[in-house]
């Protein structure tokens, strides 16, 4: 294998990791759903913490090895129409999964707040937090534009 | 050479690949979620039963889309027409001793956990079992890294 070959392979491992830590946030999403006690929401919260850090990782590898390979190819640059769309959406996705994970820790401080306090049962404001919309579009919108990044690696179009 | 591949490889062909991405990245995700839930558990019963229905729910649907869109991708290149005395690259044979083995373990996993929440729900012990499922989701976390870096970097 090439250097290059290796850069690709990196690539494209942090791009399945970044794919892959998708699918966990969304399960933990999911499950969150149906939360509403501090103890359960700080349990979850953990396994989210964990996909936190998994994204973040997948999100700037994906980047920092996709634009090392634009620049070690000859037969395509960083400046290509479709490595350009990846680029946009990459930046899209980035921005709103970073609001996302903001609105993923305002379940766990209210939790934290209510465990502090003695509260450990059943609530209705954490169970409201854990149902926010605003999370869910956000990682909604990241994850679309997450799929058209695939998409557009897949066919390159314009190449 | 992938551009070069990319900009000759036909619609159809592009559209199982992504099928077989899609199925592949969905399974490494529902592998990760339940590897991390079963290890974070320390006995809640939400998390190991979250550890195990990842697998169930979205690791098995994904891992099937991820083999048939692979077999459909298979047969569309050609691979299953090569003559005898041309053998299969080795980033080939490594993609199916992961898909296949790697599946079977996947199933394997299935039944013990299957067991193990089925105990949980009965109040009996069942940390044993969920440990094992969770081992055996991590041996198939490092698998699937070993099989994109096979099929990326086709090493042979």
């Amino acid at each position: 294998m090439s250097f290059q070959d290796w850069i690709f392979a990196l690539h494209l491992l942090t791009a399945a990791t970044l794919v892959g830590s998708l699918v966990m946030s969304w399960i933990v999403v999911v499950a969150l759903y149906s939360v509403e006690t501090a103890d359960e929401t700080l349990s979850l919260n953990r396994v989210a913490l964990v996909g936190t850090a998994t994204t973040v990782a997948g999100l700037a590898g994906t980047i920092a090895f996709g634009i090392w390979l634009a620049i070690l190819h000859d037969a395509f640059q960083v400046w290509d129409g479709w490595v350009i769309v990846a680029i946009a959406l990459w930046a899209i996705a980035t921005v709103a999964l970073l609001r996302s994970f903001v609105e993923s820790a305002k379940p766990a401080g209210r939790a934290r707040a209510l465990v502090a306090s003695g509260q450990t049962g059943a609530n209705t404001d954490l169970a409201a937090l854990n149902r926010t919309k605003t999370g869910l579009l956000l990682r909604a919108l990241a994850s679309a534009a997450v799929v058209l990044i695939v998409i557009d690696m897949i066919w390159k179009p314009g190449a | 050479m992938p551009e070069l591949i990319a900009a000759i490889r036909p619609d159809e062909q592009s559209f199982a690949l992504l099928l077989h991405l899609v199925g592949a990245t969905v399974v490494f995700g529902a592998l990760l979620a339940s590897a991390t839930s079963l290890a974070l558990a320390r006995g809640e019963t939400r998390l190991l039963r979250l550890g195990y229905f990842s697998l169930l729910l979205v690791g098995l649907p994904g891992l099937i889309l991820m083999r048939l869109a692979g077999e459909w991708l298979y047969r569309l290149q050609g691979w299953d027409d090569l003559p005898d005395q041309i053998e299969q690259p080795a980033w080939l044979g490594i993609g199916f001793v992961v898909a296949d083995w790697g599946g079977l373990l996947f199933l394997a996993s299935l039944a013990l956990g299957g067991v193990g929440v089925h105990r949980l729900r009965n109040g009996k012990g069942s940390a044993g079992l969920l440990k094992l499922t969770m081992v055996i989701a991590l041996i198939l976390i490092v698998a699937y890294i070993v099989a994109v870096w096979a099929m990326t970097g086709k090493p042979s």
